[in-house]
Formats: structure tokens, C-alpha cells, sequence
């Protein structure tokens, strides 16, 4: 599934001299060792913007949709807004387990399990918004077609609300068994080295009983083969769907068909950003440094760099297809209510460009793409970015409705949207801060895998190749193909 | 479940293990199955296992999830409640992809991971037994089951011979039961004096 041969150019993924007990060893240990007293402190924070996000929620369902500053211009705001930009965030851990699988990229081994983890936690926060949207969030199972005493009033298949209903909790499922079926083997690992009853019990419960029998371990490989190869389309359904929330209406500025890849590469943009902010916390609080390497980030930020030019070209085509199909409306949207600085909302706009196209180029150089401190301020320049973008798509496009008497240009969140998003932020931060604490974090057996093949202490290098006589060389490796 | 005995070989090292594996098959021996902390690939041939149809079972699951999907939504839509949107087809396959897919997604993935813990005999809950505690950990650890003729003292000496760290014979449950990871000797090692 992985590199079967790796060429000596290539650097290690696993650093240090490493044997199987020693990777168990350094991944398991701050499972088991007591939480450090930065880790309570972000879990305080954590919980505590999740109860404010809580009481945010109370109020609107309790007074309504009213409590947000939303009017009939502006009918989708921060929420809708805030729905895209963790369903997006989602997106890198998929593309890390799934598509890089396929493509046999051995590196993914480092960083799948904590992507897949922020894809589950980011899906979670994204669903909240839609589902509270509704207003009558008591009657949300509405959108399951189920039959009922109300006709049979079925929803509307034809609605791309309706096929967001299906994608996102078709994701939201298959990221959890794919997530789930990957953790099985770790948990036994940490279940056979338990030293409390608590917790011999507890990951006995979670490995679901599993020994390492060769049979379940060939199962167990084409089991993930096969999601792998599910989940890859999957991922790009989701966000190709989430862009038709847009791109099937009539609305100037939403209505291009441009949206499905433009979203899918913006989506990996601002996921690979957000696995680097998590993950450059992760390796320096768990001391897992030999495992998430300078090399992992220095990749990452490849990919950072390609999606966000891909995202910038997206913007640059709807800047000319505004001006190209000599349509007013469009011509309107985007270079007046977007792309003119001095518009009410020009500001986004500008915004976006430098966060999302502009400021990622420096990873161009090697030496950004491998400075830690750079990679993270750039990860948190990028999400703002992203987040920019999905309002810029959403508020430009509205605040100026066809008829000027419903012009709505004065459009700010009230405390209470404001709480919502950062509840979910403290929804997000909980659930990860548990997650670090009680399930391993580097998927163990996978890297064990690749230890032999591209661990430090097991590639000999170039410089045994280059010592040795040429004549030597040439006769081990003329007959190799 | 019945319990039998097993001589248990542990590796340290899968390059050592697969001439074991080798060694032990020629010289007649059954093996029971390996244990190992990582997929060893090409250890399954070894064994001489056939290839898991899961996948088949996968696309079959996949299948189920399409035709599910395109024949509630046709009938909903064209039978029991056909709605007129803006004089369109009552039949609108083309709009209704996004959701036959997604529902093929959804079936395959399940119902393969339902398969797969059904196969593996997992569940919540469920307990078996341990040949040794660092199969999961850093050993490989190959178990042969007895028969009558087995003479357990000769196929250790083997074992060891073809560079096992450590060898074992025990006395366990062959299947699985439900129990905890935390009450050791629940059905362990119950009559190891044999």
C-alpha cells in the first residue's frame, strides 16, 4: 500500500534510532503519563468557549433567528459562512488518509490519524450551523425522507440543500469508520501496556478484542484500501455539493461553474493549514519531533502553496468572466462589490487576496517551507483567509439584491453569532485536547510499517553509495532493469 | 469454544520470520496464525491463505446503496408524490446523482466494515486470548496448534532453531467470549500443567 523500494535521496520519515518497542514506546507515553498543566489550561479555555457557544445557541433557539444580525437582504451570514469554512477544514484530513494512500505517499504515515481526527471534530462544528439555521431546530429531522403522517410531504431531491444533508452525513459516517477502523490495532497496542485496571478495561472495550492475527491484518488492509478509494471521491462530492449550494442559484457572483474545483482546492488549502497549526503544536508538547518531521511540514506546505495559486486562479477567472461576459450583473458583483477597495465590502475582499494568494508564495522558498515559526503564523494567515473568502462569497453577493430599496449595506454579526462560532471553536479544541490525551495520535502500526523502509537508523545514505568504487556500482545496478 | 493446546514462537525480527514460517510449514506443521504488531505484507502467501473477498463484498454493498437510492427516490418522485417544479421531468436522474451516490458511499462503507468486524469476530466487549502481551508491541509471535502427533518439545526445538527469541507451549481458548481486558486470568492459562 505504501513505497516498496525508496531511493536513498529521499529524507527519512521516522528520525533517531528507532526499534518497534521504541515507536510504541515514544507514541504511547503521553497517553499515559498525566496531562501536563498547559494541557488543562487550553482544555479550561476550550470548555469554556463551548458552554458560551452554548448559551449562544440557547438564546436563538429560544428568541430566534432574529438574535443574529441577519435581515432578508442578508439572509446567510456568519453561519453559512462559518458552515463552509469547517466543512473545508475537514477536507485535509480525507485528502491526507485517503488520497495519499492511493497515491502511495509514505509520508501520510506521520500525520493521518490527527488529520482524520480534525476531520471528524471539523464536520461536527460545520454540521451545528445548519442544523441551528433552520430556526425550528426541533423539527430538524425534517430533512430525513422518512414517510410520514404529513402527506407523505417527502423533501425535495432535487434541492442541493437536500443533496448537503446527504453528503455531509455520508462523510461525517464513512471519516468515523475509516478514523475508527485505523484505531483498532493502536488501541490494543495501548490496551497490552496498560498498567490500571481502568484503563486495561477501558481499551479492551475500544480495541473491540483485536489480537493481530495475519488473517484480520489482511482484512484490515484491503478493508482501508477500499475506504481509501471510497473516501476519495467522497471528499470531492462534498465540496463540489457545498459549492452547488451557490453555484445552482441564480444569485450574480454565485451562479459560475467555476465553483466545485475552485472549492475543493480551497477546501484542501485551508485543511493542510489547519493540520499544520494542530500539528505543530502536537510534536512539540508530545515530543513527537522524529515522527512529525521537518520534512512532513516542508511537504504540507507544498501542497499549501499549489492549492492556494490554484485558489488565486480561480479568483483571477471570475475577475475576468466578470468583465468578459459583458453581463452587468456580474460585472457588478465582482468589480464593484468585490474587488473595488472603497466598496462597502471591498475591504473582504482585499483581504482574502492577500491571505489566501499573496502570502502563501513565500513558501516557494525551501527555507519558509521548513522554518516552524513562519509555517505557523502562515497557517493561521491562511484560515483567516479562507474564512474571508467564504464571506466574501456569501455577504458581497447579497448586500446589493437587485431592487436598490433592499440594499442592506450595514450587515455585523451580534454577540450571539460571534458566541456561536467560537462555541464551535471550543467544541473543536475540546474534542481534540481529548483526543491527544487518550488516543494515540500517530497511527502506531502504520509507522512501524515504514520504520525499516525510511527510518533514519535503517537507510545506510548516499555516503556508503559514494565511497564505493565506481566499477562497483555500476555492476550492482546496470542489471537492474 | 473448546480449549486446545498451542507451541508459540516469538520473533523479533520479520526477516527472520519468514524463513521460520518456511521451515515449519515444510517440516509439516499446521500453523495456526501469526501475530504481529504491523501488517506484514506477503506473510498471508506465506501462510498459504487465500485472498480476502471483502473488497467483492464492498462493491456488492455498493451496489445495494445505488439501486436503493434510485428506486426509492423514482417512486417517490414519479408515484407517490410527484411534484411539479417549474414543468420539469417528474424523473430527474441527473439531479438525483448526488445522492445516488452518496448513498452508494455510505452502504459500502458500512456494510464493509460490518462485514469486516463480523469476519474478525470483533465487537465491544469481546475478549481473546493472548498468545503474548507484545504481539501488539515489538514480537511476531507464530502459533501452531497440537494434534495427537505433535511431539510440543521437538517443534519448540525447531522454533528456537529457526531463530525464535523465545518459545511457549500454552493451554487456551481457541475462539472468543466477552470479558475484560482487566481480569487476567479469566480463561487463561487454565491447565498450562497439562
Amino acid at each position: 500500500m505504501h513505497l516498496k523500494y525508496e531511493s536513498q535521496l529521499r529524507e527519512p520519515l521516522v528520525y533517531g534510532n528507532k526499534t518497534y518497542a521504541q515507536v510504541t514506546e515514544d507514541i504511547v507515553r503521553p497517553i499515559e503519563a498525566k496531562p501536563s498543566r498547559l494541557w488543562y489550561i487550553g482544555f479550561f479555555i476550550a470548555v469554556t468557549l463551548l458552554m458560551f457557544g452554548a448559551y449562544s445557541v440557547y438564546r436563538e433557539v429560544t428568541y430566534g433567528i432574529g438574535e443574529w444580525n441577519l435581515n432578508k437582504t442578508i439572509g446567510w451570514g456568519w453561519d453559512i459562512t462559518n458552515f463552509v469554512w469547517w466543512v473545508g477544514i475537514g477536507h485535509a484530513g480525507t485528502l491526507i488518509s485517503a488520497v495519499l494512500l492511493l497515491f502511495r505517499q509514505g509520508w501520510r504515515t506521520g500525520v493521518n490519524r490527527a488529520a482524520e481526527a480534525m476531520t471528524i471534530f471539523a464536520v461536527m462544528c460545520a454540521g451545528q450551523f445548519p442544523i441551528f439555521h433552520m430556526g425550528r431546530v426541533w423539527m430538524a429531522f425534517f430533512v430525513m425522507p422518512y414517510p410520514n403522517s404529513r402527506g407523505p410531504l417527502w423533501v425535495n431531491f432535487n434541492s442541493p440543500l437536500l443533496w448537503d444533508v446527504f453528503a455531509i452525513s455520508t462523510y461525517f459516517t464513512v471519516s468515523l469508520l475509516f478514523w475508527y477502523s485505523g484505531l483498532l490495532p493502536d488501541f490494543a497496542t495501548v490496551r497490552d501496556r496498560a498498567f490500571t485496571k481502568l484503563r486495561k478495561k477501558l481499551y479492551g472495550i475500544a480495541s473491540f478484542g483485536w489480537t493481530g492475527s495475519t488473517k484480520h491484518w489482511q482484512r484490515h488492509e484491503s478493508l482501508s484500501l477500499v475506504l481509501a478509494g471510497l473516501s476519495t471521491p467522497l471528499v470531492l462530492s462534498v465540496h463540489t455539493i457545498v459549492s452547488f449550494d451557490f453555484a445552482t442559484s441564480v444569485i450574480p457572483g454565485w451562479h459560475t461553474t467555476i465553483f466545485p474545483p475552485y472549492f475543493v482546492a480551497g477546501a484542501i488549502f485551508s485543511g493542510f493549514a489547519m493540520v499544520q497549526t494542530l500539528l505543530l503544536i502536537v510534536r512539540k508538547v508530545f515530543g513527537l519531533t522524529d515522527y512529525i518531521t521537518i520534512g512532513h511540514i516542508d511537504l504540507m506546505n507544498k501542497v499549501i502553496v499549489l492549492t492556494g495559486s490554484i485558489v488565486g486562479i480561480a479568483y483571477l477567472t471570475e475577475l475576468f468572466m466578470g468583465w468578459y461576459s459583458q453581463n452587468k450583473y456580474e460585472g457588478y458583483t465582482f468589480w464593484y462589490s468585490r474587488a473595488y477597495l472603497f466598496s462597502p465590502y471591498g475591504w473582504s475582499y482585499w483581504g482574502m487576496m492577500a491571505c489566501n494568494v499573496l502570502s502563501p508564495q513565500i513558501f516557494w522558498s525551501k527555507k519558509m517551507r521548513r522554518n516552524v515559526f513562519v509555517t505557523f503564523f502562515m497557517s493561521i494567515i491562511v484560515n483567516i483567509g479562507m474564512w474571508f473568502e467564504r464571506f466574501v462569497i456569501i455577504v458581497t453577493s447579497l448586500y446589493r439584491d437587485y431592487l436598490p430599496s433592499s440594499w442592506s449595506v450595514y450587515y455585523s454579526p451580534s454577540i450571539w453569532e460571534i458566541g456561536f462560532y467560537a462555541g464551535t471553536f471550543g467544541l473543536f479544541f475540546t474534542c481534540f485536547f481529548l483526543f491527544a490525551k487518550y488516543f494515540p495520535v500517530i497511527a502506531i502500526a502504520e509507522i512501524k510499517y515504514v520504520l525499516k523502509r525510511s527510518g533514519e537508523s535503517y537507510k545506510p545514505g548516499f555516503d556508503a553509495i559514494e565511497t564505493q568504487p565506481l566499477d562497483k556500482f555500476v555492476h550492482d545496478h546496470a542489471h537492474a532493469h | 469454544m473448546a480449549q486446545k493446546k498451542f507451541v508459540v514462537g516469538c520473533f523479533d525480527d520479520e526477516k527472520v520470520l519468514f524463513p521460520a514460517v518456511k521451515q515449519v510449514r515444510t517440516a509439516g506443521y499446521k500453523i495456526q496464525d501469526v501475530y504481529t504488531p504491523f501488517p506484514v505484507h506477503g506473510l498471508d502467501h506465506a501462510l498459504g491463505m487465500r485472498e480476502t473477498s471483502l473488497h467483492t463484498a464492498g462493491f456488492i454493498y455498493g451496489i445495494t446503496g445505488t439501486t436503493t437510492a434510485i428506486s426509492c427516490i423514482s417512486w417517490i418522485f414519479t408515484k407517490d408524490w410527484p411534484l411539479n417544479i417549474g414543468g420539469k421531468p417528474h424523473f430527474a436522474l441527473p439531479a438525483w446523482i448526488p445522492i445516488i451516490f452518496e448513498l452508494t458511499v455510505l452502504f459500502a462503507a458500512v456494510g464493509m466494515v460490518m462485514t469486516f468486524l463480523w469476519l474478525c469476530q470483533m465487537a465491544p466487549g469481546v475478549k481473546k486470548h493472548h498468545f503474548h502481551k507484545r504481539a501488539t508491541d515489538d514480537l511476531f509471535v507464530m502459533v501452531i496448534e497440537c494434534t495427537e502427533k505433535t511431539n510440543a518439545e521437538d517443534l519448540k526445538a525447531l522454533l528456537a532453531a529457526n531463530g525464535a527469541v523465545e518459545t511457549d507451549i500454552q493451554v487456551a481458548e481457541d475462539g472468543w467470549w466477552f470479558g475484560t481486558y482487566d481480569n487476567d486470568n479469566e480463561k487463561l492459562y487454565k491447565q498450562v500443567a497439562h
